[in-house]
């Protein structure tokens, strides 16, 4: 497979501008001629439907929820970057790319960043026209809070709901093209196959979630805003229905998937409680901005937080990183978790856990000046947990997260299949191997209303696409493949439940490929996970039928290719022989327990290439260059 | 903890609906509410039962998805709380819970708790947004808010869109709702331009859904997990009367 990354030459700061020259354009006149497929409808997938519909182009937006305002990016907390140095503290468009290049272990491209840290100012600019209520100050200017360890204040905030209302202001405008006629808009509609006629996408085949209907639909161009593959490790901070079924059958038809085993852990999350629990709650990570992260000295001291002194405490983010402490970056801090945990020094129930003490902001501050800062955190804590975060300190554990990887994309965002493009989280994107906070909503907005809009018109004006309808066999063969698959699922009725399946293929992959990763484990788990397959399709218990509203049908398919995936994400961590980022192979690192990268060998993007049912996928990779930001170590001590 | 739960269980739309009795054994006081349901699913697999269908997504109270009645209070018994953030411990061992769907003509359910909201939508797809096309919009700080103007409008946009309201309303009316949604981008300097037929246009999708009137019972705002408060309806009545009065030749009757 040829990859060809299309990124432009010339100076960096100018060749987002000269590659917008050099795009191809579509007559307004002509532009209403062409339909496009949209599935999703979060951050990404909302704005680009939006902004492609305004330009005149017929758009199909997808989503599986009952409504677009659903998608996961509502569940977004704590902010968005932008580099407007509107607080005069020494930001610029160069910074914010500085930032997101290193943070990213240099595993990012330096063309892709460059331009999502340029249009970091549309999008504010854009938000605040559509209604936005970010925060404000007393002049009525915009606020600015600083976040996920930036020395400069650049992040925009609408209280702990950034997230919700930059996906209410998108789906806002997906909504006045609705009105329009322009959009098209079929929710609780899922996309299980990708149809590819002479080597281009063009169209999707969908299943109905309340009829059940096998339906196809035909474009001239796919774009797959669908968000990231975290759920594969069964317990996340993802909606219960975030899947990979839509980039995971693409792949199945051609498109690369680019580093899959680069998956973000959250260092401030509510530990697991119990065998039961369903998903993992995420604490903003403002709230390391005051607390104070320890845990015991002794090994396995039962006592409560309060009974234990002072001098029998270890800050041990403060102890080792001096100069960063308890603020260093989100795989650090959760790494760090880790290694106390694992010397039987966590806390709480079965030993997972870390405290997160605000006593010392408390009196800095007293309780009503962090009731001011973190009100909603504290009370969401104490609605899940039960215990007083004022008065004995909050218990927190790392989880699974945002999903770096995804579908290889060019510099149009196109996958390695000509008309099919991947946005927002779906992508393998430009956060390399580590994204920093408020970068996430960032870059599904850059994507959905900046880029995405022009680049497509590149590939409609140039592709000469044959006419194609529902009657062409390749049509044909896609529904029936779908019809069946979802037959056999319904046929199976083995023993055991589709969640009993999630959950074992959750705990394989967070033991064996999670936050710490080895050789031995890694092959471990390339053993498990066919096994756990085959046991799938031979005993899971799906009841109810086809034609009607199935949930665990729904779930059923979502975790078949989770069973496919896991093996691809595991076999991408066992090649990669380095630490980078999120990605900590325990067999390279520094002396003092930091991520060891190798740029001699692996400064690449590793893009994983299908090769059929049973055979091994086909390794290829797009080297990376650094000609701006000159890789070095990272430190944060 | 043993709870007796009796949950409405209806196939389809085309279905007669009935409660029907649950033992629950299993019940640990520091699951979710929908945790707790999830574990009853498994065990009615187990029996080759079907399991309870019921919406749910981010399961951290912001996406709205999910929602029911629990013994005839929308979302359960806890305030500013949907039921994905309730947690057992609320309830007392032994308890019986009577758990059914949201009830609205404009809300049909489409199997056991999930209902259609669809109704949602196309109020704020007739007028709930700010017309303002990708790029052309102006630097961000060249037109000021008051910060009092963005809190405000801000804590009316913190709405979910779950259905409580309505469900709440003896008269099953989207006022709060609706409200929500004029009183967010009519607080904002940028909602000024279209605020009075942003109004008339989403109150006429109101009555086309068939939603009922609203009495200012202020059911909604007791079971609203987002606490939006019934000023906002005050501020849609208010711009209501302002927009007819002003602005009558320019009104969209929705079906036209």
């Amino acid at each position: 497979m040829e990859l060809r990354s299309k990124i432009p030459g010339g100076p960096i700061e100018k060749r987002w501008d000269q590659h917008r020259f050099d795009l191809k354009l579509v007559n307004p006149a002509n532009k209403r001629k062409y339909h496009v497929l949209v599935v999703g409808s979060g951050l990404a997938g909302a704005s680009a439907s939006a902004s492609m519909a305004e330009l005149g182009y017929n758009v199909k937006c997808f989503c599986f929820q009952d409504s677009p305002r659903r998608a996961h990016s509502i569940a977004a907390q704590g902010g968005i970057n932008a580099a407007k140095n509107y607080q005069n503290d020494g930001d610029s468009i160069y910074r914010l790319f500085y930032d997101t290049v290193k943070g990213g272990d240099f595993r990012a491209r330096e063309s892709n960043v460059y331009r999502l840290a340029q249009i970091s100012l549309n999008i504010i600019d854009q938000c605040v026209a559509q209604g936005v209520p970010f925060a404000r100050e007393y002049g009525g200017l915009l606020a600015n809070r600083s976040f996920g360890g930036a020395q400069v204040s650049r992040t925009f905030y609408a209280r702990g709901q950034t997230g919700q209302q930059l996906l209410l202001g998108a789906y806002q405008a997906l909504l006045r093209q609705v009105r329009a006629g322009q959009v098209t808009m079929l929710p609780r509609t899922e996309m299980l196959d990708l149809i590819v006629i002479d080597g281009k996408a063009r169209g999707i085949v969908t299943r109905n979630l309340i009829t059940g209907k096998i339906e196809s639909h035909l474009a001239d161009a796919v774009v797959l805003g669908t968000g990231g593959y975290g759920n594969v490790f069964y317990l996340s901070t993802n909606a219960k229905g975030s899947n990979c079924t839509a980039i995971w059958r693409a792949h199945k038809h051609g498109a690369a998937f680019g580093n899959p085993c680069f998956t973000q852990i959250h260092p401030t999350c509510i530990p697991v409680s119990g065998e039961y629990q369903s998903k993992l709650t995420l604490m903003s990570e403002s709230l390391r901005n005051d607390g104070r992260i320890w845990v015991p000295k002794k090994k396995g001291d039962a006592r409560p937080a309060n009974q234990i002194p002072e001098n029998e405490r270890d800050y041990y983010l403060e102890r080792k990183y001096p100069s960063f402490g308890n603020l260093v970056p989100r795989d650090v801090a959760s790494r760090n978790a880790k290694a106390v945990c694992d010397e039987g020094r966590g806390v709480g129930e079965g030993g997972l856990g870390v405290y997160l003490d605000f006593a010392d902001a408390i009196k800095r501050l007293g309780k009503q000046g962090i009731r001011e800062r973190y009100a909603n955190l504290f009370d969401m804590y104490e609605r899940i947990t039960a215990e007083n975060p004022y008065e004995s300190p909050m218990r927190i554990y790392p989880a699974i997260h945002y999903a770096m990887g995804g579908l290889w994309v060019d510099y149009n965002l196109m996958t390695t299949i000509p008309g099919l493009y991947a946005i927002g989280e779906a992508n393998f994107s430009d956060h390399g191997a580590n994204r920093l906070g408020a970068s996430a909503l960032m870059q599904g907005l850059a994507d959905g209303y900046f880029i995405l809009p022009y680049t497509i018109g590149d590939y409609l004006a140039t592709a000469k696409l044959e006419k194609v309808d529902s009657s062409h066999p390749i049509v044909r063969d896609a529904e029936s493949c779908v019809a069946k698959q979802t037959n056999r699922l319904l046929e199976i009725r083995g023993k055991r439940t589709v969640t009993s399946f999630h959950r074992e293929l959750g705990k394989l992959l967070w033991d064996e490929c999670g936050m710490a990763r080895n050789e031995a484990g890694l092959k471990r788990a390339l053993q498990r996970v066919p096994e756990l397959r085959d046991e799938f399709w031979q005993n899971v218990n799906v009841l109810g039928g086809g034609e009607e509203l199935n949930q665990a049908l729904e779930n059923a398919g979502r975790v078949a290719d989770f069973l496919e995936f896991g093996e691809l994400m595991c076999l991408d961590a066992l090649r990669r022989n380095e630490s980078c980022g999120c990605h900590f192979r325990e067999e390279y690192q520094t002396p003092d327990g930091e991520a060891l990268r190798d740029d001699a060998n692996f400064s690449y993007v590793a893009a994983w290439e299908y090769a059929g049912p049973g055979r091994s996928p086909i390794l290829n990779k797009e080297p990376l260059a650094f000609e701006y930001v000159h890789p070095s170590q990272r430190s944060y001590k | 903890m043993k709870l007796t739960l009796h949950i409405w269980r209806q196939k389809s739309p085309n279905h007669v609906g009935r409660m029907v009795r649950y033992e629950h054994n299993n019940v640990n006081p520091h699951m979710s509410f929908l945790e707790m349901l999830d574990v009853l699913n498994e065990e009615l697999i187990a029996k080759g039962e079907e399991p309870v269908a019921f919406d749910h997504d981010c399961r951290e109270g912001i996406c709205g998805t999910c929602g029911f009645m629990i013994n005839g209070v929308a979302h359960g018994p806890q305030p500013a709380t949907s039921v994905c953030q309730l947690h057992m411990r609320h309830f007392k061992d032994g308890a019986v819970l009577y758990i059914e769907p949201w009830r609205a003509k404009a809300f049909p359910v489409i199997k056991d708790l999930v209902v259609d909201r669809s109704a949602f939508d196309r109020i704020l797809a007739a007028g709930g947004f700010i017309s303002v096309s990708t790029g052309s919009a102006p630097d961000g700080n060249v037109v000021l808010v008051p910060k009092r103007k963005a809190d405000l409008a801000m804590d009316a946009a913190a709405c979910i869109g779950c259905g409580a309201c309505v469900a709440a309303c003896p008269n099953a009316a989207a006022a709060l709702f609706t409200g929500a949604k004029i009183s967010h981008l009519g607080l904002l300097p940028q909602g000024q331009p279209e605020r009075y037929q942003r109004v008339m246009n989403m109150v006429a999708q109101v009555k086309v859904e068939m939603f009922g009137s609203c009495t200012n019972i202020g059911e909604c705002e007791a079971v609203c997990p987002k606490e939006i408060r019934l000023e906002v309806i005050a501020r849609m009545n208010r711009d209501y009367l302002f927009g007819s009065w002003t602005g009558r030749a320019e009104v969209v009757r929705a079906g036209e």
